[in-house]
């Protein structure tokens, strides 16, 4: 038996005449790692907000623990860890004693907390920084900071809006790697992204979002399979050249996509598109052919860019 | 480009920066001097005017000269003080303005002739004021205004000086605290220092307000015995403000110099 | 179908009512190393007290207190210093600090992803302002004490006094800092508080104005602030010094109950 930690019916967020949040459902199990996926603006951060009972849920069902978040938010928020878009660490304070105030809002014992930060700088490397104040810190340190001061209550689930916008590569890497070891220690995680390949590499079931609802559910496999074919093959092309070719595409691949810079077909079988190509008389100035990824699963979904 | 012509763009910027901020200047500069004239100079007048003491002109009178010399101190100071650590280290367009063809000395001399604008307007200002409130004659005060733009400059220079050796902005209040609240208190603005206890006199004769308040006072009230101002001469004084406005700008220069381009 | 799993470090049984002592606790960790500002913070009015009391007070002499009787000036503008100095610290405190935190630090949203509530932050950063205004209050009686300007022992009553001008001002600071939009908006601070410092009977007794602008002047909760504190400090105690304390505390609650719902409003949307 599967155990939901979240569960929502028809959940919905107002903000006077505007819908953030236009009646979505949706189940989150223990132990999962669940991702929202979609562009700014479609409704991932309102959802993490209500779910974090920071904000009222206008209309609609939800449970979180199978607590009610309108009358029991103080529970609710007792068991779970936040990590917010933005870092609003405490510049007033140190790296440990960032941790250490964030355990006593959670009312842990003086006794319970200390050995709690050891762990945690070292879960989060900044055991060297523990007295640094938090300014000088990189932007990939207040990330892990962050995420640490999220897991001092040793909460029940983690939720993590954005985790790794604006982080170099490197510090990205080094926060997936961190979140990996959450997940093997049986964390059930929440993650909002619009990174395909954080979705990817961190979700085992994902929802995408746009304007709003959710538009498909699955696991990352899954949707490829169901939302885009095998293979995309993106062609570039000189200076002029795209538009008379974009009017030769006609029954070439399973779909196409004019982007502003390129043109994105999409084939179960690349090899006879590329021939079909040459006939046609089009003639790219590069030719790249690779698997179909998340993010043409949204573009299918939602048409339009992702990245915005 | 001249030096000239590139500290007059820096000048400029300000201008434009200033054009969204000047809300903040008006209650400051044009509000605040109203009411301390006639809180301090009328209402308090009143009392001391009746009272213990022996000054020989109106109490009004006494204040608002003091207060035109402050006035200057506390704007010169604001100015050569926020601004520069939002320079540095919060807006950071000094950062960015040196990567134009105009150089930290540029920066410094822009900030200064914009001072000296701002500055003007605001002591006409409160002169005009002064003089509605019948503290002073419309003559003399317009002949203080440029001591007292000389004495807020003088802090402006020294003042940028000292911020650009600081590393954030909380030493910035701790020198409001201790230097330029005390010295606002304690230079002759609102009771002589003849008042002060005979050890602490000499202290107040070193401070740079108390040589802005009594050039004020030497030119604004004719009639001003010993017991308002000293006998030391005009010249002197001018000497000492003119000597701290230039090692002002000449310290602002070299260590802006060096905390922008290191 | 949904299971309440277990959670291991904070059971509901352990999720008290009320926490705002939380928030002086970061404070207070907070300001360990800020000794020397809170420090640093006792020394304005008491400058301001050596530059008026003393200074100017050689100039005026004996002026009448609460009650008409004559007193020296300096023992007449020291409970006006105290009074405005517990008004100036709150609403610092509340305005400019809270503001910052609220809007650029974003403090206090992570803090009520936390079993925290608003209500235990409004209530915790005004306690905290209070907690501050307390230990300013302190040494300056103790000042007045040692120069003389005060003689009767009512004067540590001027300490809870202070405190409660401190509680009015800082609910209503912390309220109109929840309308404010830019820092452009904390110019009315100063074009509110300055007003009040110089005309609320601080300075000289409100009869040197005609009677129309004394009564716009007890208006001025800084008066009644005065008054109340002057009246301690002099040792002079009657019963409108009643109505004085409650016009602070109506104030003051008022200002804490719009705060409360305001913050409320804008920290959970």
């Amino acid at each position: 038996m599967s155990e939901n930690l979240v569960e929502a019916r028809g959940l919905t967020k107002k903000f006077d005449d505007f819908v953030a949040v236009d009646a979505i459902d949706f189940d989150i199990k223990k132990g999962e790692a669940f991702g929202f996926l979609g562009p700014n603006g479609a409704g991932k951060t309102s959802t993490m907000k209500m779910i974090t009972t920071v904000s009222p849920i206008t209309d609609g069902k939800m449970t979180v623990f199978g607590l009610d978040p309108n009358t029991q938010g103080r529970a609710i928020r007792s068991r779970l860890g936040v990590v917010p878009q933005e870092d609003n660490l405490d510049l007033e304070l140190t790296v440990a004693e960032n941790l250490f105030i964030y355990g006593r809002y959670h009312d842990m014992k003086k006794s319970e907390i200390n050995p709690r930060i050891d762990d945690l700088l070292d879960f989060a490397q900044l055991s060297e920084r523990r007295d640094s104040r938090v300014e000088p810190l990189s932007g990939g340190m207040k990330r892990r900071l962050t995420i640490a001061r999220a897991l001092i209550n040793d909460p029940d689930l983690i939720i993590l809006d954005e985790p790794t916008t604006g982080l170099d590569p490197q510090a990205r890497h080094l926060l997936w790697d961190r979140l990996y070891r959450l997940k093997r220690d049986g964390a059930t995680l929440i993650i909002t992204t619009h990174y395909m390949d954080e979705a990817e590499q961190l979700c085992d079931r994902l929802v995408v979002m746009d304007e709003g609802r959710i538009v498909a559910e699955g696991s990352p496999r899954q949707l490829i399979d169901e939302y885009a074919p095998r293979e995309v093959i993106e062609l570039r092309f000189q200076e002029g050249e795209k538009d008379g070719a974009a009017l030769k595409l006609e029954g070439i691949a399973n779909r196409s996509e004019i982007l502003a810079d390129r043109i994105l077909l999409y084939t179960d079988d690349a090899d006879t598109t590329q021939e079909r190509l040459h006939n046609r008389g089009i003639h790219p100035e590069q030719v790249l052919v690779r698997r179909s990824t998340l993010e043409d699963v949204f573009l299918k979904l939602t048409g339009r860019r992702l990245i915005d | 480009m001249t030096t000239l012509a590139r500290s007059l763009r820096f000048a400029e910027s300000e201008v434009i920066a200033y054009r969204r901020t000047w809300r903040g200047t008006v209650i400051t500069s044009f509000v605040n001097p109203v009411l301390f004239l006639a809180a301090m100079g009328a209402g308090l007048g009143s009392l001391v005017d009746d009272g213990a003491g022996e000054l020989g002109i109106s109490y009004l009178a006494f204040v608002a000269t003091g207060l035109l010399a402050a006035s200057a101190m506390q704007n010169g100071a604001g100015d050569g003080s926020f601004p520069v650590m939002a320079g540095i280290l919060w807006r950071k367009n000094f950062h960015g303005t040196i990567t134009t063809p105009i150089g930290p000395a540029e920066i410094i001399y822009g900030r200064l002739i914009w001072g000296l604008a701002r500055l003007t307007f605001v002591l006409v200002v409160f002169a005009v004021i002064a003089v509605a409130f019948g503290a002073i004659d419309l003559g003399p005060a317009l002949l203080a205004i440029p001591p007292a733009v000389l004495t807020g400059l003088a802090f402006t220079t020294c003042i940028t000086a000292w911020t650009l050796t600081q590393e954030d902005g909380r030493s910035l209040s701790t020198l409001f605290r201790f230097l330029i609240v005390p010295l606002f208190l304690f230079s002759g603005t609102f009771f002589p220092i003849s008042q002060l206890p005979d050890y602490i006199e000499p202290i107040a004769y070193a401070t740079p307000l108390f040589h802005g308040v009594e050039l004020v006072r030497k030119i604004t009230l004719p009639g001003a015995d010993g017991s308002i101002v000293t006998g030391i001469p005009l010249w002197a004084h001018l000497v000492y403000l003119v000597a701290m406005l230039l090692i002002g700008l000449y310290l602002s220069i070299r260590l802006l110099d060096r905390r922008i381009r290191p | 179908m949904s299971v309440e799993a277990p959670s291991r470090l904070t059971p509901i049984g352990r999720v008290t009512p009320f926490r705002a002592q939380r928030i002086w606790e970061k404070n207070f960790i907070a300001y360990r190393r800020l000794w020397k500002v809170v420090f640093s913070g006792f020394f304005e009015p008491v400058f301001y007290l050596f530059a008026v009391g003393i200074g100017v007070g050689a100039l005026v002499g004996d002026v009448p207190g609460p009650g008409g009787a004559l007193v020296p000036y300096a023992a007449f503008v020291a409970p006006a210093m105290m009074a405005a100095s517990a008004m100036n610290g709150a609403v610092i405190e509340t305005t400019f600090n809270i503001f910052f935190k609220l809007k650029f630090q974003k403090v206090y949203e992570g803090v009520l992803t936390t079993p925290m509530q608003p209500s235990d932050i409004a209530i915790g950063e005004i306690g905290w302002a209070l907690l501050r205004g307390v230990l300013y209050s302190t040494a300056f009686v103790v000042v007045m004490f040692a120069m003389g300007m005060t003689r009767s022992w009512l004067a540590f009553l001027a300490i809870p006094a202070a405190t409660l001008v401190g509680f009015a001002f800082g609910a209503v600071g912390m309220a109109a800092t929840t309308y404010m939009r830019s820092w452009q908006d904390f110019d009315l601070v100063t074009l509110v508080t300055m007003p009040l410092f110089l005309f609320s009977g601080t300075f000289y007794p409100l009869d040197v104005y005609p009677p129309f602008i004394q009564n716009v002047a007890k208006i001025s909760p800084l008066y009644h602030g005065t008054e109340l504190l002057r009246g301690f400090t002099l040792g002079i105690v009657d019963w409108s010094m009643l109505g004085h304390t409650g016009f602070l505390l109506v104030m003051g609650l008022v200002g804490a109950a719009v705060a409360n719902r305001r913050l409320d409003g804008m920290l959970r949307k």
